[in-house]
């Protein structure tokens, strides 16, 4: 079976890349476009290990296939940094300790990003609920929670 | 799973000349959360995927002329959630909705979706019964209209015919002093599968309730439409004794099955439990509009 033949831009750079019709995103990402910061954990949407963005909206990559990024916009975790400057909240997640194996580090930072692009000032409980489908079998979460409260209130700081 | 063809049509009518002519081995895309954890599971070998998502009617919430929506097949819930007037005339139907999976399942899922998956516990399906949904169909004979209680068949199945895709739903223009609500029942407080899920739609005037739908979830092989729960309501003040009926005609109604989220006895129950919540919502709100 043919290849399919996809123009995407990741993480602001216009991309190419061959996949098979039935190839997830999480594969083509893993595979032929070297990014592996996005994990697989479940692999059936359950974990947000392999969580991306596309045209700005959170999403599983292994939910999604990899033929469907024609012409959008997708987002992974290498694109956070820049350069060796790092995103608040990947600097935040350091300060507190707020990963321990770091499967799901990724996922989670991703996830967060996304909700502080929406709301800045997110309660406890929004957060919570915006992670739900992040799953952290290693810090119980509140470390992590911690964290984006934090950084959260870092850049609502930083942006007066 | 390598023979398997891809295709991103642009337009209806192409679209359902491929799947039809796939007589079968075609499965449509929209969001894929539940599609792509079938394929990976073996449980469906597509040949073909027909994903929906460039056909602009299938992406589209549209206000209606009579003051009515019309939300495609494939819009996300996180889309209709964006949406500035929807969850504001609607918010049963998008809490229904939204209730589907994580932030990132929302980033995908679909009502069309959720409705041709054909679970009896889809979330999304009480209240658009409740709220009086139709969906317009287009097959290689043309175009028609289903109620959505008409469309699941049983789990996992529907009454599309062969070649037939789901294209949209139309929901009807608000009288004023309407509401609506969905509740559900799950054992933890996100991310679950419906124990019984009730949608609630509901009018008043002066007090009196003069309409109403509902729509019961996850205690029979399809969501059910329960004409006696609405009778029940009609011409009441949503008193007890009314709500008492009410209530009980969704216990009658369910045919539930045990399993390791209930039992029946445990479904019936609380069926009619939630009934009463769902409507003192919906009541809630239709004294606000």
């Amino acid at each position: 079976m043919a290849k399919i033949h996809v123009t995407t831009t990741i993480n602001g750079d216009p991309t190419e890349f061959l996949c098979d019709p039935a190839d997830s995103m999480l594969d083509a990402l893993r595979g032929p476009l070297g990014l592996t910061g996005a994990k697989e954990g479940c692999g059936t949407g359950d974990c947000g290990a392999c969580s991306i963005t596309v045209d700005g909206r959170l999403v599983c990559s292994c939910l999604m296939l990899a033929a469907e990024a024609e012409g959008h916009e997708i987002a992974t975790i290498e694109g956070m940094a820049e350069g060796e400057k790092l995103h608040p909240l990947q600097q935040k997640f350091l300060e507190l300790a707020a990963l321990q194996c770091g499967i799901c580090t990724p996922g989670v930072l991703v996830a967060a990003k996304s909700l502080l692009e929406r709301n800045p000032d997110p309660s406890e409980t929004e957060v919570r609920y915006w992670l739900a489908g992040n799953l952290c079998r290693c810090t119980g979460y509140d470390k992590i929670v911690r964290a984006v409260m934090e950084t959260a209130a870092e850049m609502r700081e930083a942006a007066r | 799973m390598t023979d398997m063809r891809y295709l991103a049509p642009q337009t209806l009518d192409e679209a359902v000349g491929a799947y039809a002519a796939a007589a079968g081995a075609a499965r449509i895309l929209a969001g894929g959360t539940d599609l792509l954890v079938q394929m990976r599971s073996g449980m469906v070998k597509p040949g073909l995927i027909v994903d929906i998502k460039k056909i602009a009617e299938m992406t589209a919430v549209e206000q209606t002329a009579d003051g009515g929506f019309r939300v495609g097949a494939a819009v996300s819930g996180a889309a209709l959630a964006e949406h500035p007037t929807f969850g504001q005339v609607w918010p049963g139907v998008l809490e229904g909705f939204n209730l589907i999976g994580s932030t990132q399942v929302q980033g995908r899922a679909s009502m069309g979706g959720n409705l041709c998956n054909g679970s009896p516990a889809a979330d999304s399906v009480p209240a658009l019964v409740a709220a009086g949904a139709v969906v317009t169909v287009q097959g290689p004979d043309g175009r028609r209209e289903l109620k959505v209680e008409d469309v699941p068949a049983g789990p996992g199945k529907t009454n599309l015919k062969p070649g037939e895709i789901l294209v949209s739903f139309t929901l009807p223009p608000r009288p004023k002093g309407s509401g609506d609500a969905y509740l559900r029942m799950i054992p933890r407080t996100e991310m679950d599968i419906a124990v019984v899920g009730v949608g609630v739609s509901l009018t008043l005037e002066n007090g009196v309730c003069t309409a109403a739908r509902v729509g019961l979830g996850a205690v029979a092989p399809t969501v059910l439409l329960v004409e006696d729960a609405a009778k029940a309501l009609i011409g009441s003040k949503l008193d007890d004794a009314a709500l008492d009926a009410a209530a009980a005609a969704c216990s009658a109604a369910c045919r539930p099955i045990d399993d390791k989220r209930g039992t029946i006895a445990y479904r019936t129950k609380v069926a009619g439990v939630l009934l009463k919540r769902t409507a003192a919502i919906a009541a809630e709100r239709a004294k606000g509009n």
